[in-house]
């Protein structure tokens, strides 16, 4: 009744083209958009921000990452956790060497450094395909988890091997380091992801995405038609490590505050986002966040909610009962919708478009 | 209508989520001990959090609390995850504890920069970061009764003594089996500094944390090599396969001793009779036969009101759980008798944790004589550097295989004070301590 689109005309091709083609869309979108800028912050609890705001966004935006390579282009991942260590570990050598440059600028800037990585680890995809490439990305994982641990360059000689976040700050804010309020750092995570969304959306409906979407379904016949493999595989690796890379520093500078060596960027975080995107949807951008809320929010609500408001849980039988509720959805979207919760989103807006009166 | 119903129900949870530090009662003190029951490394943590547990309901059973103050226990599973043990923490805040007993070092290492800011004592009871024991860098942070630093040292002196003195150690060869991540490195400065003095050489054996199940390469390496000792710094199913693969590539087990977090009974009982003679460190007695532990059996075990099988009472790691448990519970009387007050806070039992002091009649006193060495907290010195002793594991359980070994302190506190030095410079803006101290000694 109220989601309904008579009436919109469109006269210019680019407004045939918008992404967002209803009215009520868009308003939907400008009010997520508030609600996410204004009221959170506002009305969270700091519990709230640090355990599931801010780690939602940073998993939502690996998931971005990790969904242009599965989703988009077809080619399967499995480093998506030490492509995001890479970043994260740029991001603190560079900010050590250049402190007087915004930490901002260092965490966009360290999504280059794991987008080299990504191209080179990218290279075998030319040759390889399927649970091949699988196992090909599993050594960029392990690779790199080793790196982290073996290469005291890259965490500064420390002696216990982790590294730490400097203080940092933004217009006289601190945004990283111990002192910075969560809600600077999640406004600052809020920012970064929204801009680097609205990229990836523009990127994927446009001649890039295209390209991609083309290689996924037959790559041959992509080929015929004139689309150069080497290249759209290799800029699927390089933007979609350069997404996990920015993701990693996010999840460090914005959200941990300081990673141990080797445990932060290891092969069960590669899995946790392929779930995300499993569960979210495969090829698709809000699939992404939605699977990242899901998986982000249901074990703190079962260990923690569930206690609050009186249903008696201990800690460890959560645990338990958040792997078997993980493992259940799994195994449900990929037999039954195998397009995630975006695809569930995408039928709930068609039924309310003609609900009251359904045909 | 629906939508109503789902924001309301949104609504009560958020209420409920963020209502967790109103619900907090008068008299009593409030504890939220992060355990790792689930996840790869449940083996080590169950038996923990079961003895901490079984520990602070015998408290409350048997004296009504500490000075008729009660302890609100409450656990926080993180399953050893970091991600987890953040939500934990701000969990422990929410709910007012006194303390946090991270159980982790990569808990350790996410809460050491917040705990001044939030004011959260953190206890680290023998892990986390070794630089940490310089109370002046870090006011907030303990990790009594020893160092991995330590643990090597003692390690070193108990292969001289071993050996027939310091003197002997020229021309041996020592090698280190750790886990090849900071945890199991640890000790290498150390043992590179101890190698030069004495003259020993030291061989590293890393196992990598994907192959901690797959040694067998390594230790017939070990085998060729013929090192006199071995230590082991490993963890989770790293050490039943080290214990198992060192008698099956036929090097003898009794040459070989692990650190505290190898010597827990099931990292030894895999291998069978062939892990007979296998040694570990250790800062507590295991078994049973103290008064103390009868009381918790007494009170609260034989009531069914423990979550540990009977026979598993006075295992090595449920052992260690009971001692952390009486070191929060002391820190708790100090900062009682400091403030005056019988309901402290979170500032009060940083304090309380600064004067803890358990000498050898204060062990006696408690009904646990012999069981720990005398542990003695300053504020220069969050850790005490105290004694450990060795384990013998005689194929079916600990014995005890040595008398108390002191650390090789004059070689490790430098090393701390550099690193301590070394945290605070490279994080920028880290505070100079401004927290009194009660009793400078």
């Amino acid at each position: 009744m109220y989601y309904r689109e008579t009436g919109q005309y469109k006269t210019s091709y680019i407004g045939d083209m918008a992404v967002f083609p209803i009215r009520q869309d868009r308003i939907g979108i400008a009010l997520i958009l508030l609600a996410a800028y204004v009221g959170i912050p506002a009305l969270s609890s700091e519990f709230v921000l640090k355990t599931i705001m801010i780690p939602s966004l940073v998993f939502a935006l690996a998931a971005i990452g990790l969904n242009i390579l599965v989703g988009y282009t077809g080619l399967i991942s499995l480093g998506t956790a030490g492509f995001m260590g890479v970043g994260a570990y740029a991001c603190y050598k560079l900010t050590l060497a250049f402190p007087e440059i915004n930490i901002v600028v260092w965490i966009i800037a360290s999504g280059f450094f794991s987008a080299a990585i990504g191209v080179l680890f990218g290279l075998p995809s030319l040759r390889i395909k399927g649970f091949y490439l699988a196992v090909a990305t599993l050594a960029a994982q392990f690779f790199l988890q080793w790196s982290f641990v073996r290469v005291p360059w890259l965490f500064n000689y420390n002696t216990s091997g982790s590294i730490e976040v400097p203080t940092r700050t933004l217009m006289g804010v601190a945004i990283t380091g111990p002192t910075a309020s969560l809600e600077a750092k999640y406004l600052i995570c809020l920012t970064i992801v929204v801009l680097l969304t609205w990229l990836a959306s523009n990127l994927v409906h446009g001649r890039v995405g295209r390209a991609w979407m083309a290689v996924r379904d037959m790559d041959i016949a992509a080929e015929l038609m004139g689309i150069k493999l080497f290249e759209a595989k290799l800029l699927a690796f390089a933007v979609s490590s350069f997404y996990c890379g920015v993701a990693g520093a996010m999840a460090v500078f914005l959200w941990l505050g300081g990673a141990e060596a080797g445990t932060e960027f290891s092969i069960q975080r590669s899995f946790v986002i392929l779930f995300i995107v499993i569960i979210g949807g495969l090829g698709s951008l809000i699939g992404s966040f939605l699977g990242a809320a899901l998986l982000v929010a249901q074990p703190t609500i079962l260990k923690f909610g569930l206690p609050a408001i009186g249903i008696p849980l201990t800690g460890a039988n959560a645990e338990h009962i958040n792997s078997m509720i993980t493992g259940a959805l799994i195994i449900f979207f990929l037999i039954v919708e195998p397009l995630g919760l975006a695809r569930l989103w995408q039928i709930t807006k068609q039924k309310l478009r003609v609900w009251p009166f359904p045909y | 209508m629906k939508s109503t119903r789902v924001l309301t129900a949104a609504l009560t949870l958020a209420a409920a989520l963020s209502a967790g530090g109103w619900a907090q009662a008068q008299e009593q003190i409030t504890l939220v001990s992060n355990t790792y029951r689930t996840g790869a490394f449940a083996g080590s943590g169950i038996p923990i959090a079961d003895g901490m547990r079984d520990f602070i309901t015998m408290i409350n059973a048997r004296d009504g609390g500490v000075n008729g103050v009660k302890i609100a226990f409450e656990e926080c599973e993180t399953g050893y995850d970091t991600k987890k043990s953040i939500e934990c923490y701000e969990q422990a805040r929410a709910k007012g504890s006194v303390m946090y007993l991270p159980w982790s070092t990569g808990a350790t290492l996410a809460a050491i920069p917040r705990a001044h800011i939030d004011k959260m004592p953190v206890m680290s009871m023998a892990y986390g970061l070794s630089a940490s024991a310089n109370g002046e860098t870090f006011p907030w942070i303990f990790n009594p009764p020893l160092t991995y630093w330590d643990g090597a040292s003692i390690a070193v002196r108990y292969f001289a003594d071993r050996e027939g003195g310091f003197d002997k150690l020229k021309g041996k060869t020592i090698g280190l089996v750790h886990l090849d991540a900071p945890y199991g490195k640890e000790p290498i400065p150390v043992l590179d500094a101890l190698a030069k003095e004495y003259g020993f050489t030291l061989k590293l054996y890393p196992v990598a944390p994907t192959e901690m199940q797959n040694q067998s390469s390594l230790w017939l390496s070990i085998r060729r090599d013929r090192p006199d000792w071995i230590y082991l710094q490993g963890w989770g199913a790293m050490n039943p396969t080290a214990v198992r693969e060192a008698g099956r590539a036929g090097f003898p087990v009794d040459k070989v001793l692990g650190v505290w977090w190898s010597g827990g009974d099931d990292d030894a009982r895999p291998a069978g009779p062939a892990g007979k003679g296998y040694k570990s460190l250790s800062w507590h007695q295991v078994g049973t036969d103290f008064p103390l532990l009868q009381d918790v059996i007494k009170h609260v075990v034989d009531k069914g009101q423990s979550q540990s099988p009977k026979d598993k009472v006075g295992d090595s790691l449920y052992n260690r759980g009971l001692y952390q448990g009486v070191l929060f519970v002391e820190a708790v009387r100090n900062a009682q008798k400091l403030t005056g007050k019988k309901v402290i806070t979170a500032e009060d039992m940083r304090r309380g944790l600064e004067a803890l002091d358990i000498p050898a009649e204060r062990w006696k006193a408690l009904g646990l004589e012999g069981f720990g060495a005398p542990v003695k907290v300053t504020c220069a010195n969050h850790n005490g550097h105290n004694d450990a002793f060795v384990l013998d594991w005689d194929g079916t359980k600990w014995q005890k295989g040595s008398s108390w070994l002191k650390p090789l302190s004059e070689k490790v506190q430098p090393l701390i004070d550099q690193a301590a030095k070394d945290y605070a410079t490279q994080n920028s803006g880290w505070p100079k301590r401004s927290e009194a101290c009660d009793q400078r000694s």
